[in-house]
């Protein structure tokens, strides 16, 4: 208790520290790295990644799209490979802004990518990686998994 | 925890803009033991603040109908924003067999006539 009251005294003596989020959304890095660890962490990224997107320009639509394709990525990691990491990038290419976002995990592998890609379109939700979902929802998709090693997933979509 | 609210004969359940996969769960069975001990004929999930629609949250959400009906009630699916709608059909998610409504007013009037459907 003694301790917890000195705390609260030394923190009251401590300068009024900058507010992050109150930033304006342009200030945003232009890479943040997000650890994934549990389901919690799918919400922090995806939440992240529509900040950025919103920060590049992207309308609604695009907005939901970005936030739902980090969704799934993310949710492979936690499902499949337990823990890993989503780096979220600004891109630029010829005066057009992008948002790249890379998944990357040290976990099982894909047996069968190009098979991961085709099924769980048509299964509507069922166990599927959601890969072909993500791979529609953006406009560069590439995959690179090796089994007992991990899987890399990068996908980049444009401001037009 | 998503709140779950009684009114009359029906249940509403209002999805908050984030919810972790654990808390969908959670609602998938509070709602399922909830139709039970409130002898509810319908349910309403509001997800007009969610801000993603995936493969997972579609799943629970279908799962939720299924069940719910199961133990007797009809659920209704409100709320769904332009944008969700549009990258659901683009990831090829659907809500066949799942009652859809705009917003909660229209989902009321659904449950109304499809309870009294039932009901005769």
């Amino acid at each position: 208790m003694g301790r917890e009251r000195r705390g609260a005294v030394a923190s009251a003596r401590l300068p009024a520290a900058p507010r992050p989020e109150r930033r304006a959304a342009v200030d945003l890095p232009d890479e943040t790295s997000i650890p994934v660890r549990s389901d919690a962490d799918v919400i922090l990224a995806r939440q992240k990644g529509r900040e950025l997107a919103a920060a590049l320009g992207f309308g609604p639509a695009d907005l939901t799209f970005v936030a739902t394709a980090i969704s799934e990525l993310t949710r492979n990691i936690v499902l499949y490979a337990k823990r890993g990491l989503i780096v979220l990038k600004r891109i630029e290419q010829n005066g057009n802004l992008g948002i790249m976002v890379v998944a990357r995990d040290d976990g099982p592998g894909i047996p069968n990518v190009p098979r991961a890609l085709e099924s769980g379109f048509s299964t509507s939700g069922g166990l599927g990686l959601g890969l072909p979902g993500v791979r529609r929802l953006t406009d560069e998709f590439d995959i690179v998994s090796e089994v007992g090693r991990g899987t890399t997933v990068t996908v980049k979509k444009w401001t037009r | 925890m998503v709140p779950i609210l009684k009114q009359g004969r029906y249940l509403i359940a209002t999805i908050p803009t984030a919810l972790t996969d654990a808390d969908l769960e959670r609602l998938r069975d509070g709602l399922v033991a909830q139709v039970g001990r409130c002898r509810s004929r319908g349910v309403i999930v509001d997800i007009t603040a969610l801000d993603v629609m995936d493969s997972f949250a579609v799943r629970t959400v279908r799962d939720i109908a299924h069940m719910t009906r199961l133990r007797g009630a009809e659920m209704v699916i409100v709320g769904i924003q332009p944008e969700v709608a549009f990258s659901m059909v683009e990831l090829g998610l659907t809500l066949q067999d799942v009652h859809t409504a705009l917003d909660l007013e229209e989902g009321l009037a659904l449950l109304d006539k499809r309870t009294k459907l039932v009901g005769h």
